[in-house]
């Protein structure tokens, strides 16, 4: 696969571990902060070739284990309305909510379907003319836009059944959030997608103020090991700034059509994180002049009291301060098949990785 | 006739004049052979002296239609190759129809020639089945059931429990992987991705006796549902070793592997139709490969692992870049993700 | 935020473009991507194209990830 296979030679993966080892002698610790880079580092066992100087640890970037059991708990009211149509990205399946998940009430006999694209659910809706189509909206800055552009088309085209439940995500609140909190980051191994929308200004004040090394990193190996060594030599020689690795897809000024869309459709609040409690100004909400498109404006449900479950250190894991290995339930309550958390559940949520790549 | 009513109505189930029609008109027809036509209650069959092998299975595969075959072909294709790797011979199998009122029985007279064609292209004799029919809405348009019996030779009577493997066993596959479970896919959900990929059902039971009549195996499985990991793992557990796998050897076909990075997916847990896994000693296995590789069915046959001392009950993938995983066996389904 | 593919553009109808990943195709929305013609590669995220892959930069970071390569101690 073009594009793909290049970057994952294995000659030139170790090629770049032996110069890390020469350049880096600092004890670092860098955040990914996107959960495809927490997937590829596992996937291909780069945390084995790092020097023991370096320490990777991930942050809140899977949409779904931040998504709040609030919103998770309102989807699956939602579904049990009489002709509603849940679609919904994979990810969101078996996430658990206080009371079940999607995949038990689609077992239940509830309409939810996994789609690919948010556009899958436009149509569903003009085929559907009587059931109202609710789409569960998650996702950072790489997936939000693509809702924005669902719900201008459906204004344009009077689809009057389509709704989103909007648990849309920004970025940069989160990690400065983390930072104020004082959980030790060198360096930022920022979310390559994320950038290619928002472009890289977002990341500025991290380096001017906090003095963090940010780089914008791709998702194949050689990608993540060039980001590192980037990091390092800023850490190492004291010039930290934001820096591309991603040249091939990401832009200073990032996608301006799709930052268009956003902002059209989008504005941002305040938001509940799983496990980080209330962000500044991280949530995307739907627009006033788009109130018809807007689930929680349509759609009155009762939700019962959010509980987080007892021992579920998600919250910690999310902020980088623990690992799942720390949890006392990982792997002997918390599994892939039973999850008590959303770390666990989501695909890419740190302990499932951790679960699946374990060595 | 036939032609005068275009769906499956309860009456065709319920034991009387139009049931005979539909037997007659479409399902002897299709299937007919010395034991059937008698259409008696029980089949009477002659096995020999030897052990037999039983299986049975049901189908219930949602969309029936998909590239590469059909609930039809699939039948007959899962039932054959649960008696050949456990080293049987296939000879009877038994099909059960449970069908929805309204099913369209065009649609039901083009399951029944595939199944009859994989029938007779594996040899095996359909010698007894049943036809139900129920309201709409109470199954899934078509379930279909089989039983099979196969006879069974006394050297291959262990097969299945791996007695004889030791550290330095080879595991061979003979094709690539996760072809069955991406067709399906692909034909069952509004994703919208157009690809070549096709089910490789497929009866196995004549690659696999050209195998097993010249060379030793010391163990067969088939990986459908929850793939090669799957079937790995339960072998790692049962013989208390580990199996190492080394992800370049794995063969996986181009578009598979596409819609595999696409949906987030892993080959390994896909589910393959026409697909065995064989456990035999080092030098074995080189012959055995060369054997596969003759065949239609087993042009991209591969050795992709063995069998080692080390982390007992798991199963490890080496990957490209020299690293190392476990690889798990499938909990629940694999769902695309967005990250 | 993740999961994106480079895909290679063969068609482009109106605000839709048809993308192959080795031999599997699919129609992706150019809704938030312009100026794609055949040829080119996109990422494709989700149902859409959301940038494309500037195919000097790709062969710069090869050459610069090549450099290691032949520079490293044997």
């Amino acid at each position: 696969m073009k594009y793909v296979d290049e970057y994952r030679k294995k000659e030139l993966i170790l090629s770049v571990a032996e110069k890390l080892r020469t350049v880096s002698k600092k004890e670092i610790v860098l955040m990914e902060v996107c959960g495809g880079h927490t997937m590829a580092i596992h996937r291909f066992g780069l945390n084995s070739l790092l020097p023991p100087n370096i320490h990777l640890i991930s942050g809140p970037g899977c949409p779904v284990c931040v998504s709040s059991q609030h919103f998770i708990d309102k989807a699956m009211a939602y579904s049990k309305i009489p002709d509603v149509i849940i679609t919904t990205y994979g990810d969101l399946i078996r996430v658990p909510g206080s009371t079940t998940s999607l995949e038990k009430e689609r077992a239940a006999g509830n309409d939810i379907r996994i789609i690919y694209s948010v556009l899958e659910s436009l149509e569903i809706a003009k085929d559907n003319p009587g059931k109202n189509i609710i789409f569960l909206g998650i996702g950072f800055e790489t997936t939000a836009p693509a809702t924005a552009a669902a719900i201008i088309r459906a204004k344009q085209e009077k689809i009057s059944n389509f709704f989103v439940l909007s648990a849309h995500k920004v970025m940069p609140p989160v990690m400065k959030a983390l930072v104020e909190e004082g959980v030790k980051i060198d360096g930022f191994i920022a979310p390559g997608h994320v950038t290619a929308i928002t472009g890289t200004t977002i990341y500025n004040e991290l380096a001017s103020d906090y003095g963090l090394g940010v780089v914008v990193t791709g998702f194949e190996p050689a990608d993540i090991m060039q980001a590192i060594i980037m990091l390092v030599i800023q850490i190492e020689s004291g010039k930290q700034q934001v820096e591309i690795q991603y040249q091939r897809v990401v832009h200073k000024e990032g996608n301006k059509i799709a930052q268009k869309l956003l902002n059209e459709v989008f504005v941002a609040g305040d938001d509940r994180w799983r496990g980080l409690g209330i962000i500044a100004e991280s949530g995307l909400k739907i627009r006033e002049e788009f109130y018809s498109f807007d689930a929680e404006n349509n759609f009155a449900v009762e939700i019962p009291e959010s509980t987080e479950p007892k021992g579920c250190i998600c919250g910690q894991i999310l902020r980088g301060l623990k690992t799942p290995a720390d949890c006392s339930l990982f792997i002997k309550r918390c599994t892939p098949t039973d999850p008590v958390g959303a770390c666990m559940v989501s695909g890419e949520g740190t302990c499932a990785t951790y679960f699946k790549y374990r060595s | 006739m036939m032609a005068t009513t275009p769906n499956i109505l309860l009456g065709h189930g319920s034991g009387g004049r139009l049931m005979h029609q539909l037997i007659g008109e479409l399902f002897i027809k299709h299937f007919s052979n010395s034991i059937l036509d008698e259409q008696t209650d029980a089949a009477i069959l002659d096995i020999g002296l030897s052990e037999i092998a039983f299986t049975t299975d049901s189908f219930v595969i949602d969309p029936l239609f998909f590239p590469g075959g059909n609930i039809g072909k699939l039948a007959v294709c899962g039932t054959v190759n649960d008696l050949a790797v456990s080293g049987a011979q296939p000879l009877y199998i038994s099909v059960s129809f449970i069908i929805e009122e309204g099913f369209a029985i065009n649609d039901l007279e083009e399951i029944v020639k595939s199944l009859a064609d994989e029938a007779k292209k594996a040899g095996v004799l359909i010698v007894t089945g049943d036809t139900k029919v129920v309201n709409k809405g109470k199954c899934d348009k078509l379930f279909i059931n089989t039983a099979g019996i196969g006879r069974i030779k006394k050297e291959n009577l262990n097969i299945n429990k791996a007695l004889k493997i030791t550290e330095g066993d080879v595991i061979i596959i003979n094709g690539t992987i996760g072809d069955h479970g991406m067709a399906v896919m692909n034909a069952r959900e509004s994703f919208n991705f157009r690809s070549g990929v096709e089910s490789d059902c497929a009866s196995l039971n004549h690659i696999i006796r050209e195998v097993t009549d010249k060379y030793q195996v010391k163990f067969m499985r088939d990986p459908t549902r929850g793939g090669v990991a799957t079937v790995l793992n339960e072998l790692a557990e049962k013989i208390n070793l580990g199996i190492e796998i080394t992800e370049s050897y794995l063969p996986v076909n181009n578009g598979v592997r596409a819609m595999c990075e696409v949906l987030g997916f892993d080959p390994l847990h896909i589910a393959n139709e026409g697909k065995v896994l064989f456990v035999a000693g080092e030098k074995e296995g080189q012959k055995i490969l060369e054997v596969l590789k003759n065949n239609e069915y087993g042009k991209q046959s591969a050795v992709i692992g063995r069998v080692v001392f080390d982390h007992p009950g798991k199963v490890v993938l080496k990957n490209e870049t020299g690293g190392r995983r476990i690889v798990d066996s499938l909990t629940g389904d694999q769902l695309p993700r967005i990250c | 935020m993740c999961l994106a593919i480079p895909a290679k553009v063969i068609g482009v109808e109106g605000k839709t473009a048809t993308v192959t990943i080795e031999d599997v195709e699919y129609t992706a929305s150019l809704l938030l991507l312009d100026d794609v013609k055949p040829g080119d590669f996109i990422m494709l995220h989700a149902g859409f194209a959301i940038e494309k892959v500037d195919p000097l930069e790709a062969a710069e970071t090869l050459q610069l990830l090549l450099d290691m390569e032949r520079n490293r101690p044997d």
